[in-house]
């Protein structure tokens, strides 16, 4: 088995749980050994970096003081997230290109008792390591269902192969792993110019108009290249272009209903799990049609109802609109 | 007729010491930011998806930083504007680090409080106290809480968004803490004293 240490990152845990439950769905089919970070921190995303430098490359670091502490006979990152795999692969790359940085980092992380030796780790993204060391050949002899038939628009966003440090990646501007992988599993993969076009990352809250018309672009890029659902491997990239579909749809009187489904769950179906296994269900477009186009049953929409504002003083939220669908408490589906 | 350089020593700049504002700035940079190495090909701004919204291209905020227009240059909405979306970075023939040089310049804008909207950074630090206090990022508290304070018109717009996030348990309605959250402030500290001491 393949072991290496997962440093998942927030959204794993919440807006990309499909990419996580997915994740863990098909790691043992392909002899992959995933070790999670222990106690492992947010790496800050974009935001930080801009504030102050040796604070932002402390809070990255820790992970790696973590994961190296914990290595145990493997010295490779895997990271899932296409932010947090950037700012892993910048901190380490920088700190052995200034060492100065790396020296006020280790100051900083003295203070927890932690070090880091900048270039005792390799930090790859998941995408990198699925098809490089697992193996598209592999990857193949476990597809009992391939996708035969269903149109993906391959995604990979921005920060992954940019600007690869390492050189890992075929191509900065348009790289073709994932459209490898995807046929592998047997997906009609179609030839997306914009796959490595930006989302509008954290636009979507700093200024959304500008947000919106990078997401139109990249979804009726798709529609109009006939896709049944984009393949993403980024939680961010996902959650925009899922979750404000229908708010740029109702900026630009559009009415695209484009899917956006993380790679792992195509994987996970093309081994022959369930959706319902795979995160199926959480996506706000629903899948549902892209599905049924090649046999697999989508599963029912997940049981709303939890969405309880707590009375513990937590942060404001949008005030709940009236719910007009038939699930009430606690993941009971009234039919 | 003047050659360039005597016109040069005949209008020095008003304020000498600002010939530095680029060294200053690549020196902040993590890494070795190459901004010296600039050649002004323009390939930046020609690979930019945000350059329409950029008050200046990032060509044209080097030659300021060269130029020692401190004032113009951290007021400039460019940094602000850029995704980090590499595309530049990939194609600068002289391997400059744009994206690092835009994120020290958003500092530094911070430190000397001249950037025109607060939207930006105050998305940062309201994301970066999250992060410090818990050692994770809460999405739903974040986008709420920045919507609340910069959009509060556009809320009601979104609330069919975080409802569906929160009805598919896609947002966690309370953060979580990581258990070293004692350890990570120490660090975090420390880096603060370690930075305002370099
Ligand atoms: S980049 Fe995003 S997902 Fe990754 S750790 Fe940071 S906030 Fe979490
Ligand atoms: S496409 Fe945008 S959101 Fe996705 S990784 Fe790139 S910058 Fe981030
Ligand atoms: S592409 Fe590089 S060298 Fe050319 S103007 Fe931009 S930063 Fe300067
Ligand atoms: S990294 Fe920033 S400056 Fe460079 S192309 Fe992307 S948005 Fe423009």
């Amino acid at each position: 088995m393949n072991k290496y240490i997962l440093y998942p990152g927030c959204s794993m845990e919440s807006s990309a749980r499909a990419y996580y439950d997915s994740l863990k769905a098909i790691t043992d089919i392909i002899g992959l050994n995933l070790q999670e970070i222990e106690d492992w921190n947010c790496c800050g995303a974009t935001e930080y970096l801009g504030i102050k430098l040796t604070p932002a490359y402390a809070l990255i670091s820790r992970n790696l003081a973590l994961a190296a502490q914990q290595a145990d006979g493997t010295r490779t990152v895997v990271a899932p997230c296409s932010a947090c795999y950037l700012n892993l692969a910048k901190a380490d790359y920088y700190m052995q290109e200034q060492p100065v940085l790396g020296q006020h980092v280790n100051e900083a992380l003295a203070a927890g008792g932690l070090s880091y030796k900048p270039g005792s780790l390799d930090i790859r993204h998941l995408l990198d390591v699925l098809v490089y060391d697992v193996g598209l050949d592999t990857i193949k002899s476990k597809v009992v269902r391939p996708l035969t038939g269903l149109r993906v628009a391959p995604y990979l966003g921005c920060m992954v192969p940019r600007p690869d440090y390492e050189h890992r990646w075929s191509d900065y501007e348009y790289p073709v792993e994932l459209d490898r992988l995807l046929n592998a599993l047997g997906a009609d993969v179609i030839e997306f110019p914009l796959k490595t076009e930006c989302c509008g990352g954290h636009m979507t809250q700093i200024s959304p108009d500008t947000a919106f018309e990078l997401i139109r672009r990249l979804v009726s890029a798709a529609d109009e290249h006939q896709a049944d659902l984009m393949a993403t491997l980024c939680p961010m990239c996902q959650m925009n272009l899922d979750a404000y579909q229908s708010e740029t749809n109702k900026f630009f009187h559009t009415s695209y209903r484009m899917p956006v489904i993380f790679f792992t769950q195509l994987m996970g179906l093309a081994f022959g799990l369930e959706a319902k296994d795979l995160g199926f269900g959480l996506e706000l477009v629903s899948a549902r049609n892209a599905l049924a186009k090649i046999g697999i049953e989508h599963p029912a929409e997940i049981p709303t109802g939890t969405a309880r504002p707590k009375k513990d003083g937590s942060l404001p939220m949008p005030a709940p609109l009236p719910r007009r669908n038939m699930h009430t408490e606690k993941g009971k589906v009234v039919k | 007729m003047q050659t360039l350089d005597q016109e040069r020593t005949s209008a020095p700049p008003k304020q000498i010491e600002d010939l530095s504002l680029l060294g200053e700035v690549s020196h902040r940079t993590a890494g070795v930011s190459r901004l010296e190495m600039c050649i002004q090909c323009g390939c930046c701004g020609g690979s930019c998806p945000s350059e329409a919204d950029m008050d200046h291209t990032p060509r044209m905020l080097f030659a300021m930083l060269r130029a020692g227009m401190r004032h113009a240059a951290l007021m400039s909405n460019t940094p602000w504007i850029c995704v980090s979306c590499y595309h530049c970075v990939v194609r600068c023939p002289q391997n400059v680090h744009i994206a690092d040089v835009m994120y020290t310049l958003k500092s530094m804008a911070i430190e000397a409080k001249l950037y025109q909207d607060s939207t930006a950074p105050d998305f940062s630090q309201t994301f970066v106290d999250m992060v410090e206090e818990f050692g994770r990022s809460f999405e739903l508290g974040l986008a709420t809480r920045h919507y609340l304070k910069h959009f509060p018109l556009r809320l009601p717009n979104m609330a069919p968004m975080g409802i569906g996030m929160l009805s598919k348990q896609r947002m966690n309605i309370t953060p979580t803490r990581i258990k070293g959250i004692a350890q990570l402030k120490a660090v975090l500290k420390r880096a603060k004293e370690v930075e305002a001491a370099s």
